[in-house]
């Protein structure tokens, strides 16, 4: 245990003096945590709209001054022809193209049934269909004003079915709660696998492994004190950046701090023995920082940060039953959001006490193997 | 099994079918300088991993400080220093940082490492420069600071590979100068050099070519054998005829 004391002091001396990491490791995430979050923001305001009012009604007037109103969409032009609106649509001038037929309003006065035409640039899947939903919202709430005016009802006549939503653990729907634990998340996984294996990379580099594996330390002492401060320093930025979402985010957090923390205990040695894997199998720092790479956009994309992991093919769904960062994302989530107890993550717990027992195992062998 | 510090009976190491070192027979005697020659990839360095450990030998036998390269190279790690091509210590940290780790990881305990730290940047000469990074020290010093932590837990073998590449002629003099204080000790010392002036500081030496050891004896018998003037011309008569290169 003493040797590996000195394996600490000796590398946490070296982290602190190296002036070219320290701002990667200890700045770099909480700004990128900072930023991110605006960046990731999945909200979508001030949506371009060209309209080409055919009909010229009242009607169509004023379902145009609906969309007009609302925050959401920001009315361009209200003629446009059909050709120079699909120029617009192509050349990424509007985001939304909107046909009112000749014909509309007496169309509804007389068969209560009227058409419109909306075109969206649809490169961007998400905003799409979001700026889908918002236009049939606006189309909605205008039917039930129309049906009034038309039909001379006094009282808006309700749809036979309503369901009205609750969204729980995220009452306001706020992007910010999903993403801010997300990151978080991601960014402590970054930080324990890229650095874990480039620092024992380095020693490999520089040639003074040789000199380590002639003396009597032992390879798990050398492991241990390779590893362990990237487990303070990654438990350490989660706290920091917890603390930052909370002052700057408002994040929430309804369940116990110290399970996240010990869940994530936990998880780092699944990043912790990547990292390890990662360094047995590469020579130089460069790639070493290839194969991190490889590893953490295919972790990062099936975690189900960005993507919700249910909206995901089945075969994707599979693959993301192997992503150790999906399983630290939900259980974030789950612990700030919806104040889970140790009983609700078990099972997330297992899996990753497994994945880093197997990930684990196999780094030390094949480091025995090579080194 | 001999009393010999380091022996090697058809010691062998195979890459594929490389044979990097073919059946060598080695005995070095306890106090020993002994100079280890050879051309670049005549097989030194793969004879010297073998001894201390960090490569297995393909079969023959060998053993170190008594202890079977197969089987003990735990035990042969604890009494053995090694100093290798490249320098290895840490750049990035101080003389006393360096001393404190090796130190500590030999197992020296804390009263121990402050005096040996001590003694050792005494004898160096480097108390104005104890809490200087390594990275700031010209290579001479870093050499001879290298090779006493090699010695930190009194080895009873110290392998030293090229130990002297690069530094200047005065640096070269007093390194030996420290070595056969080592040697006065009763340190074992097991050196690999392209000086062939070094090589008459030894008391015996070996040249190995293509893997084989061709030659064994003190320099003076050397020379008198290949009836040469100095370990020069021997080492060129002997390496001339090896086929590896580079």
């Amino acid at each position: 245990m003493r040797t590996v004391l000195h394996m600490l002091r000796k590398e946490f001396l070296q982290i602190f003096r190296n002036k070219g990491m320290l701002p990667i490791i200890f700045v770099a995430p909480i700004v990128q945590l900072l930023v991110l979050v605006h960046a990731a923001d999945f909200e979508v305001r001030n949506v371009r709209l060209m309209v080409n009012d055919m009909d010229g009604s009242p009607t169509s007037r004023a379902l145009i001054d609906r969309f007009g109103a609302s925050e959401r969409f920001q009315v361009t032009v209200t003629h446009c022809c059909f050709e120079k609106g699909m120029a617009a649509l192509d050349a990424g001038a509007t985001d939304a193209f909107l046909r009112i037929p000749v014909g509309f309003e007496q169309d509804l006065r007389r068969s209560m049934h009227g058409s419109l035409m909306l075109d969206l640039n649809g490169v961007d899947g998400q905003f799409a269909s979001l700026v889908l939903l918002y236009s049939r919202s606006i189309i909605g709430n205008e039917q039930v004003d129309l049906m009034q005016r038309l039909h001379g009802l006094r009282d808006a006549p309700k749809p036979p079915v309503d369901a009205i939503p609750r969204f729980w653990y995220n009452l306001g729907m706020d992007y910010k709660n999903l993403m801010v634990p997300g990151l978080l998340a991601v960014l402590v996984t970054l930080v324990g696998m890229f650095l874990s294996s480039m620092n024992i990379v380095r020693e490999k580099e520089i040639g003074t492994i040789e000199q380590i594996n002639v003396t009597p330390i032992r390879k798990w002492q050398f492991i241990l004190g390779k590893l362990l401060p990237f487990w303070f320093i990654s438990l350490f930025l989660l706290a920091i950046g917890l603390a930052l979402g909370k002052l700057f985010f408002h994040i929430p957090i309804e369940g116990s701090v110290l399970l996240l923390f010990a869940f994530a205990g936990v998880y780092l040695w699944v990043t912790l023995g990547m990292g390890l894997f990662i360094s047995t199998v590469s020579d130089t720092q460069q790639q070493s920082m290839f194969l991190s790479w490889f590893f953490l956009v295919i972790f990062v994309l099936l975690s189900g940060l960005f993507t919700p992991i249910e909206n995901m093919p089945h075969w994707a769904q599979v693959i993301t039953w192997f992503d150790p960062v999906s399983y630290f994302v939900q259980v974030i989530r789950l612990v700030l959001l919806k104040g889970s107890s140790a009983m609700d993550i078990a099972r997330h717990f297992g899996i990753v006490v497994l994945y880093a027992a197997a990930i684990n195992g196999l780094a030390v062998m094949n480091y025995r193997k090579r080194a | 099994m001999s009393d010999a510090a380091i022996h090697a009976r058809g010691l062998t190491k195979r890459f594929g079918d490389f044979t990097a070192v073919d059946h060598i027979d080695l005995d070095v005697r306890p106090g020993e300088i002994f100079g280890f020659l050879g051309a670049n990839g005549a097989g030194k360095t793969t004879a010297i991993k073998m001894f201390i450990g960090l490569l297995k030998p393909t079969e023959g036998e060998a053993s170190v400080a008594g202890f079977d390269v197969y089987r003990k190279s735990a035990s042969i790690r604890r009494h053995i220093g090694y100093m290798s091509q490249r320098f290895s210590l840490y750049n990035d940290l101080t003389v006393l940082e360096n001393i404190r780790f090796y130190g500590g990881v030999y197992g020296l305990r804390r009263k121990e490492l402050e005096q040996r730290g001590d003694e050792m940047i005494a004898h160096l000469g480097l108390e104005q420069h104890k809490d200087t990074r390594l990275s700031e020290l010209p290579l001479g010093w870093k050499q001879k600071l290298a090779f006493s932590v090699a010695l930190i837990h009194d080895p009873r073998i110290v392998f030293l590979d090229e130990p002297t590449g690069g530094v200047d002629p005065i640096t070269r003099r007093q390194f030996w100068e420290m070595i056969y204080a080592a040697a006065d000790r009763g340190i074992t010392v097991f050196v690999t050099t392209h000086y062939m002036d070094e090589a008459e500081y030894c008391h015996r030496v070996s040249i190995m070519v293509d893997g084989v050891m061709a030659a064994c004896a003190t320099p003076e018998e050397l020379k008198r054998q290949f009836s040469a003037a100095s370990m020069d011309e021997v080492f060129y008569q002997l390496a001339r005829a090896g086929q590896r290169t580079e």
